[in-house]
């Protein structure tokens, strides 16, 4: 019963590791990753933005500080939009 | 079936040495294909080792002692529900349990992460590999959960007493969960520096997860305390333990991640400074199991044998000094992006964040190892005690509340003077109003650190509650929203900022209940004849009359003791009834024949069933210690194990009863310890505010939020290009 359950086990096994080795990718799969990536990186920027909104608005930061943390935080998302547009329009990525 | 729970080891090792050719020859050769099959190999690991521990809790469960660990930490007689927990309880156990929880996280993250971090994520499938293969290879060729006796024993020795306690169902899983979850980030971390990608991608895809070790790691903790308190008869909550502090290790540095990951993350600053916290997380969480289980330090929380300790102290050295050579070869890519702007900002409150916690861990460290380096100096172990730790501790730890509420009422990059005036009014006027409060109630300034601690507790609390009270109040602003909604909607929109200022309100609780409960703590230890009272602070304890069970299977606390000695207190205050205690000791079955035919049944551990009344504002906690050994009661016993055969445990049983019944009739004076502390129950309260803050920090933020600030960013972007931008009006409503 032990030699057939592990005989099972290492079957199952070999299915789950060796299929990527039957299927190769490379590109698009690269390509996936990267927009992920920008995505990620472009909702932390817009989080950033909303965030020094708030601290401006709840009294935190002066107008002249958030005026220019703005503008900053803007610019730098515009560079992550334009890598973004890029790499094409957005779809979501390939599994 | 232990064959097959030796295959799945052999299978793991195997598919962990796949995994990691495969992921390494993957990612230098761009083979997608082959860092896809490693990646793969994590997943198989988990389904494996899945198999392999439901071998051994069936084998617990079903009291099989042809497996040499069911036969030492269990027996027929222990409570089904500790049966299932004795798993962890063994040392090979437990080094299963911290492989499959390694191998389910880590599967869990890889999955999860699946789209993002292709250049690092084949280093980090190799590194956290390389963890489970350790622990695999240390199950195969040092202590194995799987080796069995032939003929197997009639019966085993049972659980350790001690661990009998419903928080040990999940204390050790979480504490283990968090130390595995600890290694990830470790992994990811050491992915991104291999790959030398180290902008904040790597931790904005693993932030979650080590939100999640803390997580687990603080629950562990807790968990820990409370066994503490509530089952070892000392009646503390924390007693600066070996084992204790290596589980807090870890956690005050994953603290001093999740703080400083932002100032990465929005600045592009600290970055060695981040992967150096990761990598020494990872290394903490990996001593603290060591400790655990190599016997090397003696603790009450220490359940492990001394022949773990060369291969850990091994893997300890090669993590050290792969995480310097990697930090420092990869130096030139670790530079910040930005400067400091000001030391009235939110990332200087940080940095002095940090700075505390890493000296908190420090001192916590030195103390700890303290006596091995001693040992190996001068060949004389030595130790330091609670009051040592106090003395740096304590100090450390008001700095940290206080910075706790600094930090969220400063702006990021840099605030002006007169916004930190009009931001810091009202949490200073309520720490004044409790100074005052605290002194007019008449509490005692001979605790001038207790005092400070409230202070800067109610600090914390009109910081956080002036947080809450202006969004709320500029939520409802731009929406109408009712006072509830607006407050419900905007901890909805800003879970990261809203989630964590509610995780630094239950640290300042957990502060008050742990200042309070150990600056004005009455404790009395003495003897009681039965009808005796005394005095415990404002309290009158007075000793009713002894009880006595003999249990031969189960007992009231359902911990399998053979026999239970106790006591009924009556607490009053001022002539008025408070409460009726009941605590007792158990004495438990040593399986040792040589302590005589009876005495064998009560010879083994005898562990404090302790009883208190717990409250809002105070507990009164009590044990006993029965004393047993009156010249009455030994000749009862001698006289049961010179006519009672060994091989006859049911008339045992009522000799036992015949002793507790002499034991009932004329009881000794009886040892109590008694102690009434104030405010204990906020200790507990603050753990869980703090859990719900995290969870609420780690929860997505829902999409429609994203997606809302995704359409205001673009028409912002129109607004930068072609005319001045107005900040009154918003991109997105809070």
């Amino acid at each position: 019963m032990a030699v057939l359950l592990t005989l099972v086990l290492l079957a199952a096994v070999i299915a789950i590791v060796g299929s990527p080795l039957l299927r190769p990718r490379s590109a698009p799969a690269g390509e996936a990753a990267d927009r992920a990536e920008l995505q990620s990186a472009r909702e932390a920027k817009y989080r950033e933005i909303r965030d020094a909104e708030l601290d401006y608005r709840t009294g935190k930061l002066s107008r002249e500080d958030y005026e220019a943390v703005d503008a900053s935080l803007r610019a730098e998302a515009l560079v992550i939009l334009d890598a973004l547009e890029a790499l094409g329009i957005e779809k979501p990525p390939a599994a | 079936m232990p064959e097959l729970g030796r295959a799945c080891l052999l299978l793991a090792l195997g598919v962990c040495a796949y995994g990691i050719g495969a992921s390494l020859y993957g990612v230098r050769r761009g083979r997608v294909e082959f860092a896809l099959s490693g990646r793969r190999s994590v997943y198989a690991l988990a389904c494996i080792l899945t198999v392999a521990f439901a071998v051994l809790e069936l084998a617990f469960l079903r009291s099989d002692f042809s497996f040499n660990t069911v036969a030492d930490t269990s027996s027929t007689t222990t409570p089904t529900f500790y049966k299932a927990a004795a798993v962890w309880s063994s040392q090979e156990g437990s080094l299963l349990l911290w492989a499959w929880l390694l191998s389910l996280w880590s599967s869990l993250v890889l999955f999860l992460t699946r789209r993002r971090l292709r250049e690092e994520s084949p280093y980090a499938v190799a590194i956290l590999l390389g963890f489970a293969g350790f622990f695999i290879s240390l199950m195969i060729f040092y202590a194995t959960p799987f080796a069995t006796t032939n003929p197997a024993p009639a019966d085993g020795v049972g659980l350790d007493p001690l661990l009998r306690h419903p928080s040990m169902m999940i204390h050790p899983p979480m504490l283990y969960s968090g130390y595995t979850l600890c290694i990830v980030p470790l992994a990811f971390g050491m992915g991104a520096l291999l790959a030398r990608k180290v902008d904040a991608e790597w931790i904005r895809a693993t932030r979650r997860f080590a939100l999640a070790a803390w997580l687990f790691l603080g629950v562990g903790i807790m968990l820990g305390a409370r066994w503490s308190y509530s089952e070892l008869g000392w009646g503390g909550y924390w007693g600066w333990d070996a084992v204790e502090n290596a589980s807090l290790m870890p956690w005050l540095t994953g603290t001093a991640f999740l703080h400083s990951l932002m100032i990465q993350e929005k600045r592009g600053m600290l970055k060695v400074w981040n992967v150096s916290l990761v990598l020494a997380t990872g290394v903490l969480a990996i001593m603290g199991t060591f400790l655990v289980r190599s016997g090397i330090l003696s603790s009450i929380h220490a359940f492990g044998g001394a022949t773990l300790g060369v291969p850990f102290v091994v893997l300890i050295g090669v993590l050290i000094a792969a995480s310097i050579y990697v930090v420092y070869t990869r130096r030139d890519i670790l530079a910040s992006e930005h400067r400091l702007d000001s030391l009235l900002s939110r990332e200087a409150i940080f940095l002095a964040n940090n700075i505390v916690l890493v000296g908190l861990c420090f001192v916590i460290f030195w103390g700890t190892y303290f006596p091995l380096i001693s040992e190996a100096l001068t060949g004389h172990s030595a130790s330091v005690g609670p009051p040592w730790f106090d003395r740096y501790t304590v100090p450390l730890a008001l700095v940290l509340v206080l910075l706790s509420g600094i930090g969220p009422v400063i702006a990021w990059r840099r605030a002006t003077l007169a916004n930190a005036r009009r931001n810091f009014l009202v949490p200073l006027a309520c720490a004044l109003i409790v100074l005052l409060a605290l002194l007019a109630a008449g509490v005692s300034t001979g605790k001038p650190l207790a005092i400070a601690m409230f202070c800067c507790a109610a600090f914390v609390l009109g910081s956080i509650g002036q947080e809450y009270w202006r969004g709320t109040r500029l939520r409802r602003s731009s929406s109408g929203e009712a006072p509830p909604l607006a407050l419900l909607a905007l901890v909805r929109r800003n879970r990261r900022r809203y989630g964590g200022y509610i995780v630094h309100v239950g640290i300042a609780v957990l502060f008050v209940g742990v200042a309070a409960s150990s600056s004005f703590q009455h404790a009395s230890e003495l003897s009681l004849s039965p009808g005796h009272s005394t005095k415990v602070g404002a309290y009158t304890v007075r000793y009713v009359r002894p009880t006595g069970t003999i249990t031969s299977k189960e007992d009231a606390a359902h911990t399998g003791a053979t026999m239970s000695l106790g006591a009924v207190l009556d607490v009053s205050k001022d002539g008025r009834h408070v409460a009726t205690l009941t605590p007792s000791e158990g004495f438990y079955d040593s399986g040792e024949p040589s302590q005589g035919s009876v005495g064998h049944l009560i010879g083994g551990q005898a562990v404090s069933h302790v009883s208190m009344d717990g409250g809002v504002t105070r507990d009164v906690w009590s044990a006993i210690a029965p004393d047993m050994s009156t010249p009455r009661l030994l000749r009862v016993m001698n006289i049961a194990n010179k006519t009672i055969p060994l091989v006859r445990p049911d008339e045992g049983m009522i000799a036992l009863a015949v002793l507790v019944r002499e034991y009932l009739k004329a009881p000794p004076p009886a040892q109590f310890h008694l102690i009434v502390s104030p405010l204990v129950l906020w200790i507990w309260i603050g753990g869980l505010i703090v859990v719900g803050g995290a969870l609420i920090a780690a929860w997505p933020a829902p999409s429609a939020v994203r997606r809302r600030v995704r359409v205001g960013a673009r028409s912002a972007e129109d607004r930068l290009d072609r005319q001045p931008r107005s900040p009154e009006r918003g991109l997105a409503r809070v």
